[in-house]
């Protein structure tokens, strides 16, 4: 179980994370929703060790990594696997190396089985045959997909997606929302989804939390959050231009 | 106040790289990569900067010499201020700007892209994956590109003085032997190791420590290059101080 408590997070004098608490259950999806700029990807930067709190605890099965340094957090993190908001692919590899990286770093696989591993992968994500594709050479799109077959590469028990579904077509979104839920249910990992798509959020979410003014302020399965009566939930969702979320 | 703090993290940074290049396993394919970056793709401009240079020195040491008919002393004072001084300088700034602005300016772009968060993120430590190499092959590289940069600069001495201003063959290179030894060598060699440390670790340094897009990865390459220039000049005065 992942869980944050108490989490304070500023840039400078920017407050963005502000007394956060939120409790990520084993083996179910979670998705965080949250107004753009809201600091929805500091929060799951948090969660991976790649930015430090100000103050709190972030609790990765019972471990504060906070506390931890890199060979020890290097240790957790090989639990986890992670889709980057802009994929972050190496662009000094072609993407049949980016999607091997992880196997040709943490495990003695042999070269042909990696390679088997990483076309399976990439046709999961709907892009056989791109292997000696450069990513520079790839669309937006395209390449979220292949950060998604990176992180999925080794089987991680741990999988934070930044924004999965954005910038794909409504088809190619359902299928990369089904790729989430298959994942999900045949190894029963942890899920963190960041997501804007309000479809998705209730096809793939198990639990949702809705993040504002740097805390939580609504969690709860698709049903309790439909009937929400939080103001700032019920705009978020209707998509609104009055209530207490400005767009400034 | 600014500059003691920066030294201070490079330091730091320094002291993380060496904690990373005991602990196995060493990337080897990375080591090569980075050599054959650093090394054989600077081979060039070395042979180059080496000839002019050795060429010029013949040229300006024969105008002064000449006053007092020492003109076979030429040769050895090409030799000598090569090995010693302008070999391992003047590869170690052509280094810096071929090699090390390209360091930089690759790591910073890998950071403002968060690659380099990736790499975390995928349990791969960045300092031992992206740094230790490009130290390792730089301490590695320079010393021998330095010992092109002095040859070539002899050959260009040689070709000016005896081809050009007809000084005679067999004292050229007769006093060439006789001044300059391999103590020299090994000195100018050993500051040519260190340029190399300086030069990486600076270029590491700034591009690992990149913000703000492509305006941030610009910033970085200038400084490094600045920064990596100015250190290997002030400290060959210091090791040329202890050394000779
Ligand atoms: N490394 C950083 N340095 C300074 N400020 C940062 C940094 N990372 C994020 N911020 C600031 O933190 C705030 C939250 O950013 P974050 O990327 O988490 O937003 P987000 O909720 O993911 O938005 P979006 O939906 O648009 O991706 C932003 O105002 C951003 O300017
Ligand atoms: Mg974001």
């Amino acid at each position: 179980m992942i869980e944050l408590v108490d989490v304070h997070k500023s840039f400078g004098t920017q407050k963005v994370l502000d007394g956060l608490n939120l409790r990520i259950e084993d083996g179910k999806t979670t998705v965080i929703i949250g107004k753009s700029g809201g600091g929805k990807s500091v929060l799951l930067k948090h969660i991976i060790g790649l930015l430090k709190p100000d103050s709190g605890q972030i609790l990765v099965n019972g471990i504060d990594i906070t506390t931890l340094n890199d060979r020890e957090l290097n240790e957790v993190r090989k639990n986890f696997g992670m889709l980057f908001q802009e994929a972050a692919l190496f662009d000094s590899m072609n993407v049949g190396e980016n999607v091997a990286f992880p196997l040709r770093e943490h495990t003695k696989k042999k070269e042909k089985e990696i390679r088997e591993i990483v076309d399976e992968r990439l046709r999961a994500v709907g892009l056989p045959g791109v292997e000696n594709k450069m990513p520079s050479e790839l669309s937006g799109g395209m390449r979220k997909r292949v950060g998604l077959a990176r992180a999925l590469a080794m089987h991680p028990q741990i999988i934070l997606y930044d924004e999965p579904t954005t910038g794909l077509d409504p088809i190619m979104t359902e299928a990369i929302n089904d790729l989430i839920i298959n994942t999900q249910k045949n190894f029963n990992v942890t899920c963190v989804v960041i997501s804007h798509d309000i479809e998705s959020i209730f096809e793939i979410g198990h639990n949702i939390a809705m993040l504002y003014d740097g805390k939580i302020v609504e969690y709860g399965t698709p049903e309790v959050i439909k009937q929400s009566d939080n103001p700032v939930l019920k705009q978020f969702l209707s998509g609104s231009l009055v209530g207490p979320i400005s767009i400034m | 106040m600014e500059n003691i703090e920066e030294m201070g993290k490079i330091l730091l940074l320094f002291i993380s790289i060496i904690s990373w290049m005991v602990r196995p396993p060493l990337k080897l394919r990375l080591i090569f990569k980075q050599m054959e970056f650093v090394g054989v793709k600077s081979i060039y401009v070395v042979v180059l900067t080496g000839t002019f240079t050795g060429m010029v020195l013949a040229l300006q040491s024969y105008y002064g010499f000449r006053m007092f008919s020492a003109e076979s002393l030429v040769g050895s004072t090409v030799a000598l201020s090569m090995t010693r001084e302008l070999g391992p300088v003047l590869t170690a700034l052509m280094v810096t700007a071929r090699a090390g602005s390209a360091m930089a300016a690759e790591l910073g772009t890998m950071r403002v892209t968060e690659q380099i968060d990736a790499l975390s993120v995928m349990a791969t430590n960045p300092v031992k994956h992206l740094i230790v190499p490009r130290v390792i092959a730089s301490v590695i590289m320079l010393p021998i590109l330095t010992i092109v940069s002095d040859f070539m600069g002899i050959i260009g001495g040689y070709f000016v003085g005896v081809m050009v201003l007809h000084i005679n063959k067999g004292i050229f290179v007769k006093n060439i032997t006789r001044y300059v030894d391999l103590g020299d060598l090994y000195n100018g060699l050993t500051k040519a190791a260190v340029f190399g440390l300086i030069l990486s670790l600076v270029g590491c340094y700034k591009g690992f420590n990149t913000t703000g897009g492509a305006e941030g990865v610009g910033k970085a390459t200038t400084e490094a290059v600045v920064l990596a220039s100015i250190t290997i000049l002030i400290s060959d005065y210091f090791l040329t101080a202890i050394m000779f």
